[in-house]
């Protein structure tokens, strides 16, 4: 069962590559507020562990990586 | 005080200029300070003019044509524009190398607006002490 989330922001990665979404994503949480929800799209690979190990590596609450038809989402709390 | 990395950027190929921007890329990422020293043929590859078309390193002759192309189908950003990219999200400094910027001729306002300063070989070496330092 997927955790229930809105979205405040959404980051659309998709088409670009490593590191161009990650890069996005911290771009986004930089001039987010606290527990603003983030949510990344992307189709590339990498993106989708390197992301995720960002959000955790950096304080802030991963929230779910979730396939998408033809890309992935991933759900970030900012909690820092 | 942050982690600090320091990149010196020797070759002027395409590949290694991309690696030197997607490391920079991952370090900013983990929150690191980054001084870049561009020297020789990196260099000649952030003139404004007189740049030399886009090259790889011997290993990547053979994919050459392939691998250009798929970069331009891909979308894939050069590495200037990734550079400028992790710039927006951290802390990274580009230094042009003095003694080969005098060899050339070349002031700053000569290169790509991503340099920040022309700064010689002890500076870089001096702030790069506690430095996690690459030779790209």
């Amino acid at each position: 069962m997927e955790k229930q989330f809105t979205a405040t922001k959404v980051v659309d990665a998709r088409g670009t590559f490593c590191p161009g979404p990650l890069m996005e994503l911290i771009k986004a949480y930089k001039s987010a507020k606290t527990n603003d929800i983030i949510s990344l799209y992307s189709t590339d690979t990498g993106t989708k562990r390197d992301a995720a190990a960002w959000i955790s590596k950096s304080g802030n609450e991963l929230i779910g990586v979730f396939d998408r038809e033809g890309y992935y989402e991933i759900v970030m709390k900012k909690t820092k | 005080m942050a982690d600090k990395m320091s990149l010196v950027v020797f070759s002027g190929t395409e590949d290694k200029l991309m690696a030197a921007s997607i490391i920079a890329s991952g370090a900013v990422a983990n929150d690191m300070d980054v001084s870049i020293f561009v020297t020789f043929w990196g260099l000649t590859k952030i003139l404004k003019t007189g740049k030399p078309a886009p090259e790889l390193s011997f290993e990547g002759q053979k994919m050459k044509d392939q691998l250009f192309a798929l970069m331009k189908q891909k979308n894939i950003p050069d590495w200037i524009t990734m550079l400028n990219n992790a710039k927006e999200v951290g802390n990274i400094k580009v230094y042009g190398c003095a003694m080969f910027a005098d060899m050339l001729n070349m002031k700053k306002e000569d290169m790509d607006p991503i340099v920040d300063d022309i700064i010689g070989v002890n500076e870089f070496v001096s702030m790069s002490k506690d430095s996690m330092t690459l030779f790209i």
